[in-house]
């Protein structure tokens, strides 16, 4: 469904990415690991259109995204985002987070986009907030929300930006769990996260990155098993002792 | 040394100018501050959300432009833009125009005055709203991509009203000195509040008194509109947000 | 549009004006400045009466325009029967009025420094004013010096209102040379570049000197 095909990119004449390839199925949970600085969040934006590239080609559904003639909001209304810092808008309320793009982009009616956000705020377990603005919840229930609200695009896929790294340690897991049920239902996702206790427990596979390449793409038990680079064996030992 | 002694009887006292009694003199005066002042900030509003949007887009001309025009205008005194608009302009139109400006505009000190104020304030709203906008976290911009809006309806949804309540503080400060910068169009002889005071002051020689009436009218309008951008922030103010916005 | 054979030949007006304007720029620079330290230093003092006497100061002066206070003191200086003339009297006009401006920057500069720096410095024995001038001072100024020269540069295109009451500052001095050359549009846009010419680089470099203090900050 995703298809990253020897994608280049440079800031000036630094280079951020260097020939990665890669592949996610439909259906498929992918996560990608690495050390901080080491291209993955780039990575991920790439996919969606929000960092340009320089070379290579990556195409979601057989669209091609570096394609000008591509329309993006369109592409990317189809596959959803969540990011870090979760990035609601703080000036319009839960509900209206939740229906501003099913209404401007999908063009649903009003009626129509509350049911189905209502709903899916529900299923995230924050009925009850709907009145509420962003500034009022904890970041593990803003998080939630951000969820809440790219699933109601109905997207083919998702992709996850470090979604608990700016959470309160308390926190992680109500977003986690979240997650998890997401990709028991099937959802097509492609995750960069540190929280190798989930990679364990739903992934496919796991894509280990470092200096913006892509060093280790493997099956999950072989990348828990013995990953084969000397830098994914360093950077499990120090994210898992403690 | 002249006495000090405060006859505030004079205000009620016939100006030699036709105008009325003085304190209709000032009241005059104020109403001129108080005309070019707004229609100078609707003016400088209008354009200063332009050029400041224009400057923040991703395309190099448009914001080459957009710095431009702030350049221009917050480098060259405000006095020396009012000549200019007011003494040269007529002379680069072409013939017709020109010569409409100079012999058959209506009020032509009040409109060079409200056009001119407007010109140069906008410049500084434009910093002020480009700040804003650069302020937001730019995740904000990639959420709303990310979702499938077009640029423009990000703008429109979700940078912009948000770019809005961030930017009422600063505004609230240039929207005082347009009040204030109003005072300097008396040079080309917009009859307006420190006009009128130079006037009573040469008329009626009450020195202390003039001042001393010129002075709390300007200060119950600064206060005015204190209150007013006050009062406007907090209609805007968003439910747990605390005002600076953004994370 | 510029006749450069008549600029040339009032050079020396000219030239006289744009030596005024920086003379006064530069002495109400100096004269403000180190008055607003003392009004922002009252302002934050725990002293009520001074505080707030600084801050009556303060705020009378920013809500009124500058040109007023020009003629408040063009009209008040002979009212009182003090026998200077106009020109050397905005000297005092302006320092007095740029004081305002001046302190709330040097007061913003002063709070923008954290509190746990003031407790630390304490924590390490310091006395009060040693803290103030060893730790707090130097990186308030750092934070405010792009701010206090951006300020200066409003001053300097802020002492052409000066021409209002006839006084030959540079603007001054362009005003004379149009009437009497009947050469308005010439020395109107001459004034105006000339301004532009000067203030367009300070803005330029101050603008990568506030850049690089945000980056060291």
């Amino acid at each position: 469904m995703i298809e990253i095909n020897n994608v280049s990119k440079w800031y000036g004449e630094f280079q951020v990415l260097t020939d990665c390839t890669t592949k996610v199925q439909k259906g498929e949970v992918v996560v990608v690991c690495g050390p901080s600085g080491s291209g993955k969040s780039t990575l991920i934006k790439c996919v969606n259109g929000l960092e340009p590239f320089q070379a290579g080609t990556i195409t979601v559904e057989g669209t091609s995204v570096g394609d000008p003639k591509t329309n993006l909001p369109k592409l990317r209304s189809k596959v959803g985002m969540v990011f870090q810092n979760f990035e609601l808008f703080p000036h319009l309320s839960i509900t209206e987070n939740l229906c501003l793009a099913q209404e401007k982009v999908l063009g649903r009616g009003h009626e129509e986009s509350m049911e189905k956000g209502l709903k899916l705020l529900d299923r995230v377990g924050l009925k009850a907030q709907a009145q509420k603005f962003p500034g009022q919840l904890s970041g593990g229930q803003q998080q939630r929300v951000a969820i809440a609200r790219a699933l109601a695009m109905d997207p083919i896929a998702m992709l996850f930006d470090e979604p608990t790294s700016a959470l309160d340690p308390e926190m992680v897991n109500e977003v986690l769990d979240v997650m998890v049920q997401l990709a028991k239902e099937g959802m097509t996702m492609m995750c960069v996260t540190h929280e190798m206790g989930f990679a364990r427990k739903v992934a496919n596979r796991v894509i280990f990155m470092d200096r913006g390449a892509i060093v280790e793409d493997a099956a999950k038990e072989d990348f828990f098993g013995q990953p084969r680079s000397e830098r994914a064996q360093t950077f499990l030992s120090k994210i898992l002792h403690h | 040394m002249t006495s000090l002694h405060l006859d505030w009887g004079i205000l009620f006292e016939e100006s030699p100018t036709g105008d009325g009694p003085y304190w209709q003199l000032l009241l005059t005066g104020l109403k001129w501050t108080l005309a070019t002042a707004m229609s100078g900030w609707l003016i400088a509003v209008a354009v200063g959300a332009v050029v400041g949007v224009i400057r923040t887009v991703p395309s190099r001309w448009l914001s080459l432009l957009g710095d431009a025009y702030v350049e221009v205008f917050r480098n060259i005194p405000f006095l020396v833009q009012l000549f200019f608009w007011f003494f040269v302009l007529p002379e680069l139109l072409p013939e017709a125009a020109g010569s409409w400006m100079k012999q058959s505009m209506p009020r032509p000190e009040f409109f060079t005055a409200a056009v001119g104020l407007g010109l140069f304030t906008a410049a500084r709203v434009a910093e002020q709203v480009k700040s804003g906008i650069q302020s937001l976290p730019r995740g904000q911009r990639n959420a709303g991509l990310a979702m499938g809006l077009t640029l423009t309806q990000t703008y429109r949804y979700v940078i912009l009203p948000m770019a809005f309540r961030i930017v009422i503080p600063p505004l609230t400060s240039e929207f005082m000195n347009t009040f204030k910068n109003s005072a300097v169009a008396l040079a080309i002889g917009l009859t307006e509040l420190t006009f009128q005071m130079k006037q009573m002051v040469e008329y009626s020689n009450q020195v202390i008194i003039t001042i001393l009436a010129t002075t709390v009218l300007y200060m119950v309008l600064a206060m005015a509109v204190n209150r007013l951008m006050a009062w406007i922030e907090h209609k805007s103010r968003v439910p747990g947000l605390i005002a600076g916005g953004g994370k | 549009m510029i006749d450069f054979k008549l600029v040339a030949d009032n050079s020396d007006i000219l030239l006289a004006g744009l030596r005024y304007s920086l003379a006064l720029t530069c002495s109400s620079m100096l004269i403000g400045i180190v008055l607003g330290c003392l009004l922002a230093m009252a302002r934050l003092s725990s002293v009520k009466w001074l505080s707030l006497a600084a801050s009556a100061y303060v705020n009378l002066f920013r809500s009124v325009p500058l040109v007023l206070v020009i003629f408040w003191f063009y009209f008040l200086i002979p009212f009182f029967g003090f026998k200077v003339g106009p020109d050397k009297s905005v000297f005092i006009t302006f320092a007095i009025f740029e004081a305002a401006y001046y302190c709330e920057i040097i007061r913003a500069g002063i709070q923008s420094i954290s509190r746990g720096q003031v407790g630390a410095s304490q924590a390490l024995g310091l006395t009060y004013v040693q803290s103030m001038r060893y730790i707090i001072l130097p990186q308030a100024l750092r934070n405010m010096l792009p701010v206090l020269l951006t300020q200066t540069v409003v001053l300097f295109q802020d002492t052409s209102l000066v021409t209002i009451i006839g006084i030959k500052d540079f603007m001054g001095a362009n005003v004379v040379t149009a009437s009497n050359n009947g050469a308005l549009k010439e020395m109107y846009t001459f004034a105006a570049l000339g301004y532009f010419c000067i203030c367009f680089p300070l803005s330029m470099l101050l603008k990568r000197l506030h850049k690089r203090i945000a980056v060291l900050r």
